[in-house]
């Protein structure tokens, strides 16, 4: 028997909570209720917020880190891992979120940036996702010590198309840097603007070191299944779930969807009747200086 | 041999690869039909109250009780653990109850007391390196149970690799390491079956 020293916070144990979440629905919360519906639909982690993505599109100002006692409410509320957002650069509220005990830390473009630089993301015990829309963001983020990475779509618009293309776009950019002889890899780091000795493992192992979310505008069950079968690892659900009309129905449909990504049938009866979707929006009805993802990069 | 692993929610992918490094077929299973095609199932790590719902949603939860009584060897790992297991100290959520304990969910706490270490395991000559994230503990066992490995703490020992029978239960995550020990010990139990 034995409880040698154990170390906390490293590489292993900050990446291995992203294992165990794959294959799962992350879902916004903004209450103890919502919270309790979410972990009972089957979400594998919640994201504790004050808004959601399309009522902090809608309300418009400075989006910041949500009440501690909402983060608290809801930490109290439910059994799954808890997240919550901080915004990009701002380490203070990246600090009081891993004091309130949040199971990981979403370094998020929802909310308004603070500064150009990113959170030196390796001095925390907590572990971070960061949003990324190709292949050199999502290097450069697990370079400063990101645990986890998810698609950056549009958020708060119910529209998975930018969700897609970023995944495409990994997708692509990983193959081809498999193709790449020793000699080419320093070249590849400098277009993809990444970290070499990054670079140079994902053209090895052909794949990120680190879990792959999809994340913005997954509306319904296919949206969900789509993202899956584009090579994702999981998917969170922003306003998708409690922006329509029936969240716990709905909820539960896109964690089976998420399960059963590659079976169609099941996907179809999940569909049945699930109410309203959310009202979404086309993206490109939306000026440039209201779409989120182009938020640190 | 064809082992099972649960692929309903979690790292199952890690345990068919570890399973594969071994020489044996690692196949996802996430149907009544799949569970009948196994010899012996790992129960992944993940989300248990996940796993658990859509157990009883696709009508795995029988099938997998009689298995079990059939003697099918089975390998649960921490939300796979819970799973196998009678109770939980806190709530009640879907569990098999083919292990006669009862698990304190996030035992240690909540991430930031995740962590890893060397830890002694009954019959091994070497430890085991030992992942332990939002981990459960054995917070009382049955009379059929042995206790392999354990952690002390303030608060006295607790059990986190136990067996009993064919039934093996971790709180850590030897997949995350590609220690193939306790895979290679659950395939033993289907030879000597």
């Amino acid at each position: 028997m034995s409880t040698p020293q154990p170390e906390h916070g490293t590489l292993t144990v900050k990446r291995g909570l992203a294992e165990m979440l794959k294959g799962g629905v992350i879902m916004d919360v903004v209450s103890a209720e919502q919270a309790k519906i979410a972990e009972e639909a089957g979400a594998c982690a919640v994201m504790a917020l004050e808004r959601v993505p399309a009522d902090i599109r809608a309300h418009g100002g400075v989006a910041r880190m949500a009440d501690p006692a909402k983060v608290e409410e809801i930490i109290n509320a439910v059994s799954i891992p808890v997240m919550a957002k901080s915004r990009i650069g701002h380490f203070v509220e990246a600090r009081v979120l891993e004091s309130l005990g949040v199971d990981y830390i979403d370094e998020s473009e929802v909310l308004s940036p603070v500064d150009d630089h990113h959170i030196d993301k390796h001095r925390f015990t907590v572990p971070f996702v960061c949003g990324a829309k190709d292949l050199g963001e999502a290097l450069r983020r697990i370079g400063e010590g990101a645990a986890m990475i998810r698609t950056k779509g549009e958020p708060g618009t119910g529209n998975v198309i930018e969700a897609v293309k970023h995944m495409r776009k990994m997708n692509s950019q990983i193959a081809s840097l498999t193709t790449l002889g020793p000699d080419e890899v320093m070249n590849a780091a400098r277009d993809l603007r990444a970290p070499f000795d990054l670079v140079k493992e994902v053209a090895a192992s052909g794949k990120l070191p680190v879990v792959n979310f999809a994340a913005g505008g997954i509306a319904t069950p296919s949206d969900a299944a789509l993202m899956m079968q584009l090579g994702c690892d999981g998917v969170f659900v922003g306003s998708g779930i409690f922006k329509s009309g029936d969240p716990a129905v709905r909820a539960a449909a896109i964690v089976e969807a998420t399960t059963f990504y590659q079976d169609a049938e099941k996907i179809a009866k999940v569909s049945k009747n699930l109410g309203e979707a959310m009202v979404g929006i086309n993206i490109d009805t939306l000026p440039e200086s209201e779409m989120m993802q182009l938020r640190g990069s | 041999m064809r082992v099972g692993v649960l692929a309903l929610q979690g790292d199952f992918r890690e345990h068919v690869a570890i399973l594969d490094s071994i020489g044996v077929e690692g196949i996802e299973v996430r149907t009544p039909e799949e569970l009948q095609s196994v010899e012996a199932l790992v129960i992944p790590g993940g989300e248990s109250t996940t796993i658990g719902r859509l157990a009883s949603l696709y009508g795995l939860i029988d099938p997998l009780r009689e298995a079990a009584a059939d003697g099918m060897p089975m390998l649960g790992t921490c939300a796979g653990m819970i799973f196998l297991a009678s109770g939980t100290v806190e709530h009640e959520q879907p569990q098999l109850g083919v292990l006669d304990a009862v698990v304190r969910r996030n035992a240690f706490g909540r991430q930031v007391d995740s962590f890893e270490a060397m830890l002694d395991v009954e019959g091994f000559d070497e430890p085991m390196h030992a992942v332990f994230i939002r981990a459960p503990w054995i917070a009382k066992v049955g009379g059929g149970v042995d206790v392999l490995a354990s952690v002390e703490d303030d608060s006295g020992v607790h059990p986190v690799l136990v067996r009993q029978d064919r039934i093996l239960a971790t709180s850590f995550h030897p997949e995350l390491t590609g220690d193939t020990r306790l895979h290679r010990m659950l395939v033993g139990l289907v030879e000597s079956h």
